[in-house]
């Protein structure tokens, strides 16, 4: 036992002075995932917020052919530029992005708006370019209700109720709370806090075991009087303590990053503050043994720091697997897939992120099929530390 | 004193070492010679007890090492063949690590680090991380850590490979004052320069086998020549120690 905290001291302290790798580990890991999602949610917002309130520009061509559309349009704050383009022109101007929406009134327009035969307008827009196409939607509607209007007169001039041409009317209802709408956004933030747990102890599992060998220090001290199960739990526990301490710096600037990036404008409000950084860290907490089991015994297997290096990568991807399963088949929280690991723990944040009540079985369930997976794990680097290949 | 008894260690269809037995007796120094390849690392390996013998026994001051491996492992001192240090532990940590891990106090660990400091003169870089120090400074802190805990016996795999001249020089002398000592040393060298300078003892190995063992003038009485390497040659065979 002693020489556990022996070997657990010296890793720990290594690790320490090891500016690389304590940069990977406390900062990298941790602050990546909170750092992109507060500027992904900030960008989000100033980009709905800009749509909402700048007024439409729209390219016309042919206006002189409508000028009632063309004071319906400006009356209702778009921008207008005047000009005579052709269909190819337009189509060209469209797709070298020079203008976002163009819209075309062919010559016959008003001879046939005064027919009363539907009058064709050309409407040209890029719809893989996303703030084209919200901007045709907005043209779209505008024309749609000045289309409307002009029926409604006609019915009436004719003596028809209007009514008579609106038979269903549909109002919808959104029941979508403000947190529900945020998880659907916060989604993938539970991965950034396994990603931060994994990168925590990804180079101090590396370097205390395929690194040791390398550096031609692991014969030496496997010769020593010491038990080989203290030495390598020594070296887990030390992971571990980097983990645990990536998971609590990845948690605290969530709750900063969430304090400062103002959610409530997109109608969002986030429950993320110390209280549920908490439960967060004790959801994930079984989660870390497994990861530093899995990530040592990957390395133990490694010839060389390198060769570590490549496979650890992948180790990285592992939860997301069943995060991505999770969300395209959007599974929710129930007992049975509390049994799979960095999934239960995904499905757990997530309910705590909705303040939806967290049941106590599936969080016993979750903390004990991990713990039981690392304690799979733990036996089977306890049996290759003994065997005489760990020599290399 | 160090005994191996008959031992026996195959990898697969690779027989490495037959039969080898030998004494390595306190207060002498003993060279396991031979070329690469003979099994001199994989013999030496079983005596520090990471590898097990497939039969054979290895005895350290009469403990046996596969009956009582942590017990007969504290009187061993131990260099292998690749002794790396921790590069950003200091020489002094490194040191104290080992003698951590062999159990001793934190008192008598400091007592004892002195002494090792004044012994292989150390003073100037043991407070340095040791991934800044030469060659010569990095094989005194592996044998400082090696002697930690004050082992009868050493035991270094090729312990000159990779060393300079000055480097050399310095273990040569380190050895012989841990031979005044009273302990018992068992290196492994493919040099015979090396071997004839040091040892009062010399067991050739070649093809896993011992093929001769004595003290250097019996080998060269032997063998009827004049110099250690033409009696070198001459036990190898015509082969030179391989099939």
């Amino acid at each position: 036992m002693r020489a556990l905290f022996t070997v657990f001291g010296k890793e720990f302290l290594e690790n320490l002075r090891d500016r690389r790798t304590l940069v990977s580990a406390l900062l990298f890991g941790p602050l990546f995932g909170p750092l992109l999602f507060g500027a992904m949610v900030s960008r989000m917002l100033d980009q709905s917020v800009a749509e909402s309130d700048e007024p439409l520009k729209i390219t016309i061509s042919g206006a002189e052919q409508a000028p009632n559309l063309r004071r319906y349009l400006e009356s209702q704050g778009v921008t207008l530029t005047l000009s005579s383009l052709s269909e190819d022109a337009a189509r060209a101007a469209v797709q070298s992005r020079a203008v976002p929406v163009v819209v075309i009134v062919p010559r016959d327009y008003a001879a046939r708006f005064a027919a009363a035969i539907p009058a064709p307008l050309l409407l040209v827009a890029d719809s893989s370019d996303a703030p084209a196409r919200k901007s045709a939607d907005r043209v779209r509607q505008l024309i749609a209700n000045y289309g409307s209007g002009i029926a409604q007169q006609r019915l009436k001039a004719r003596g028809v109720s209007p009514l008579l041409a609106v038979p269903v009317a549909v109002n919808e209802i959104d029941v979508t709370t403000p947190t529900g709408r945020a998880v659907a956004v916060l989604g993938f933030m539970t991965y950034f806090v396994l990603f931060a747990v994994l990168m925590g102890g990804l180079y101090l599992a590396i370097d205390s075991t395929a690194g040791e060998r390398e550096r031609g220090s692991l014969e030496a001290l496997l010769s020593l009087p010491v038990a080989r199960s203290s030495i390598v739990g020594g070296k887990l526990l030390a992971t571990c303590a980097y983990m645990c301490l990536s998971l609590a710096i990845s948690l605290a600037a969530f709750v900063v990053v969430f304090r400062f990036v103002p959610l409530e404008r997109l109608g969002m409000s986030a429950n993320l503050g110390a209280g549920t950084a908490l439960k967060f860290f004790a959801i994930c907490l079984p989660f870390v043994p497994l990861g530093a089991a899995l990530m040592t015994l990957v390395a133990s297997f490694t010839r060389s720091y390198r060769e570590a290096q490549t496979y650890l990568t992948s180790v990285l991807l592992v939860p997301t697997l069943p995060i991505a399963f999770a969300s395209i088949y959007s599974l929710k929280a129930k007992s049975s897939l509390m049994l799979i690991p960095s999934l239960s723990q995904h499905l757990l944040m997530t309910s705590v992120l909705k303040d939806e009540p967290v049941v106590p079985l599936d969080v016993a369930l979750s903390a004990g099929s991990s713990l039981g997976l690392a304690l799979l794990l733990l036996v089977a680097i306890a049996r290759h530390w003994r065997r005489e290949s760990m020599l290399g | 004193m160090i005994e191996a008894g008959a031992l026996c260690k195959r990898f697969g269809a690779i027989e490495a070492v037959r039969e080898v037995s030998f004494v390595a007796r306190d207060g002498e120094i003993t060279g396991l010679l031979g070329p690469n390849g003979a099994g001199k690392s994989t013999t030496l390996r079983m005596v520090y007890g990471v590898l097990a013998p497939d039969s054979g026994s290895v005895r350290i001051d009469g403990i046996d090492m596969r009956g009582e491996t942590s017990h007969a492992r504290a009187h061993l001192g131990v260099l292998p063949h690749t002794a790396g240090l921790y590069g950003n532990l200091t020489a002094r940590e490194n040191i104290d690590y080992f003698g951590s891990l062999q159990g001793i106090g934190r008192k008598q660990l400091r007592a004892r680090t002195a002494e090792l400091v004044a012994s292989l003169a150390m003073e100037s870089f043991i407070e340095r991380r040791a991934k800044v120090l030469s060659q010569g400074q990095r094989i005194k802190v592996a044998l400082a850590r090696a002697l930690v805990h004050d082992p009868a016996n050493l035991v270094l795999d090729e312990p000159t490979n990779g060393l300079d001249v000055m480097a050399i020089r310095s273990l040569r002398a380190m050895l012989k004052h841990l031979k005044s000592q009273g302990r018992c040393i068992l290196f492994s060298s493919h040099v015979m320069q090396e071997v004839a300078a040091l040892c009062d003892q010399v067991v050739i190995i070649g093809q896993g086998r011992v093929l001769a063992q004595g003290t250097l003038q019996s080998i060269r009485e032997r063998s009827e020549t004049k110099s250690l390497e033409e009696a070198f040659l001459q036990v190898l065979g015509p082969t030179g120690g391989f099939e």
